[in-house]
């Protein structure tokens, strides 16, 4: 029953551009697809281990220059006559190599949550966010500064003799993005429900006892962070191709606010969370921009309902929904013997 | 068994631990007790490495494990039930006792471990897929043995088992600990109720200040003067 409602959840995700005749609103799907597998990414920091990480749009932005440069090519001065140049590499390589190189700075990221938690974890991953989009902004013989990079070419994916694709339009980004997204989820699921993924929720629950129990909690947290910048790289190197210019402001705090708006109104540490958050506030605008009279009251509505959200629902949506069903199911058994240990079990 | 040797802890500058040397032999109930901030939390915690002695040594069947990790010390064979009924609140009962043995690989022994387990704790069976933050507070104590009892341990470290228990459920536990014991794991317990923990314990520790003033067999320190002063009320 279950396995048929996510096939039929996914058919119709799969056929929308074959109705959708409206190239803005498939237009506004991609970009939200793609914020939602950045949400994704996010939410194993923040939802699984419990670090928040103010930083995140670091990563997308991180992954969406090194995948630009690198399909780009470029010339750098290292030092004055030490010149490095790089020519232009097939999308596809830059694209994994936007994967790896997040990857290592998320492991960099890692290694130094271990040091410094709480706040002064945040502290660093603002700090990093913010020091990587001054680099962007002002070197610009690698990163064109404020000019922004032009001219990035469209994904493509050629297997002599047998596949030639080039990602170009939006039904063929929109089909590039739902695939990545879902192959995202599908790795988080795996991971968290993994003795890896225990371990994550337990480190999170309580650190020192998760210590007690002989869990390794420098393994966990950076594995967490490597997977979960290696997946927001991928996004932002999606954006790039998709959007086909990248500037500094990629790095941008709102982009990093975006995500965890995401993630906490969905219901962070849930698989799901991330991607309601991520469809909710994503197409929001978009529908308010109809309903407004002037552009100030669709960001006005958009604030209140963010707030009412946080206030009535402080656990997230897919929590609430998840406890209201539970709930709904245990009363109407209410004069059988066992309805009320169950209800005890169904307590989240 | 387990040997330290002038252990010093200290949180920052202040002195938890100051030369503490003791010792436990195969198959004893060894119990610590004292006042509160004697450093007997702390010692439990310097052997099952979560927190780092500034000095002194510990040695476990013959292996030095001052610097050892706290997942290495686990894998040598202790096991540390913390203070104040430590569970995973947001797991299920299983997924508790999983995270006891989160070091152990072999999937059909964990099973038939938490089988003979189950069947010593038959209510924690029926809760099995409660989450561990609806259980009662003795419920709770009960799931926190039997996840230190997970990684089949050679030696068990309980603090305050009994802190925050009805009478009844102290009774349970302390039962509890010498029915672990009597199955040949060794135990050291920090306990508040001095009286029980003689009882109970085959030799004792009194910690005065992070440092060791009285030892003995429990009955032995259960008629001294002192300790009955200090500790018994009496």
């Amino acid at each position: 029953m279950k396995r048929l409602g996510t096939l039929a959840g996914l058919l119709f995700l799969f056929s929308i551009p074959l109705w959708l005749g409206n190239f803005y609103l498939l237009h506004v799907l991609i970009i939200t697809g793609i914020f939602i597998i950045a949400a994704m990414s996010l939410n194993l920091l923040l939802g699984y281990t419990g670090q928040l990480s103010l930083g995140h749009a670091a990563f997308f932005g991180i992954g969406a220059y090194v995948s630009s440069l690198a399909s780009l090519g470029f010339a750098v001065h290292l030092l004055p006559d030490w010149l490095v140049t790089l020519d232009p590499q097939p999308v596809w390589l830059g694209m994994a190599c936007a994967i790896v190189i997040t990857g290592l700075c998320g492991f960099a990221i890692g290694k130094v949550a271990f040091k410094v938690r709480g706040a002064y974890f945040v502290i660093v991953t603002i700090s990093f966010a913010e020091v990587v989009r001054l680099v962007a902004l002002n070197w610009d013989e690698l990163t064109q500064g404020p000019m922004a990079l032009n001219n990035i070419p469209p994904l493509s994916v050629v297997i002599p003799g047998l596949v030639d694709i080039t990602f170009v339009g939006k039904p063929a980004n929109y089909y590039l993005v739902l695939v990545f997204a879902i192959l995202t989820y599908a790795i988080i699921a795996r991971l968290v429900r993994s003795r890896a993924g225990r371990a994550m929720i337990a480190l999170k629950e309580n650190e020192a006892l998760a210590a007690s129990v002989g869990i390794d909690v420098t393994k966990y947290l950076v594995l967490a962070a490597v997977v979960s910048a290696a997946a927001a790289g991928a996004a932002g190197a999606l954006y790039a191709h998709y959007v086909r210019i990248v500037d500094p402001n990629v790095f941008l705090f709102i982009y990093t606010v975006t995500m965890v708006i995401m993630v906490v109104a969905g219901g962070k540490g849930t698989l799901a969370g991330p991607v309601v958050g991520g469809v909710i506030f994503g197409l929001l605008p978009e529908g308010l921009r109809s309903l407004a009279i002037a552009p100030e009251v669709q960001w006005i509505v958009y604030g209140v309902l963010m707030i009412l959200v946080v206030y009535l629902l402080p656990q997230g949506i897919v929590p609430a929904l998840r406890a209201y069903r539970q709930r709904s199911r245990s009363l109407e058994p209410q004069d059988a013997p066992g309805a009320n240990a169950s209800a005890r079990q169904a307590m989240p | 068994m387990l040997k330290i040797e002038g252990l010093v802890c200290r949180y920052g500058k202040v002195a938890a631990v100051r030369g503490l040397s003791l010792e436990v032999r195969k198959g004893e109930l060894v119990a610590l007790i004292g006042a509160n901030g004697a450093g007997k939390s702390t010692t439990l915690k310097a052997i099952s490495g979560l927190v780092a002695p500034a000095e002194g040594r510990l040695t476990f069947e013959g292996e030095d494990i001052t610097r050892s990790s706290a997942r290495r010390i686990l894998q040598l064979g202790i096991a540390h039930c913390p203070e104040g009924r430590r569970v995973f609140p947001y797991m299920t009962v299983t997924e508790n006792l999983q995270m006891g043995c989160h070091l152990r690989r072999d999937a059909a022994s964990v099973a038939s471990d938490m089988r003979k387990l189950f069947d010593r704790f038959p209510i924690l069976y029926e809760r099995r897929a409660q989450t561990a933050g609806t259980l009662s507070g003795g419920e709770q104590q009960m799931l926190a043995i039997m996840r230190s009892l997970m990684s089949r341990p050679k030696l068990v470290l309980f603090d305050e088992p009994s802190l925050g228990l009805a009478p009844t459920m102290v009774e349970r536990v302390f039962d509890i600990i010498k029915s672990i014991q009597a199955e040949g794991v060794t135990v050291v317990m920090v306990e508040q109720n001095a009286f029980a923990a003689l009882e109970l314990s085959d030799r004792a520790y009194v910690l005065e200040q992070g440092r060791m003033t009285l030892t003995g067999t429990g009955a032995e320190l259960l008629n001294n003067p002192d300790v009955k002063a200090a500790y018994l009320g009496a």
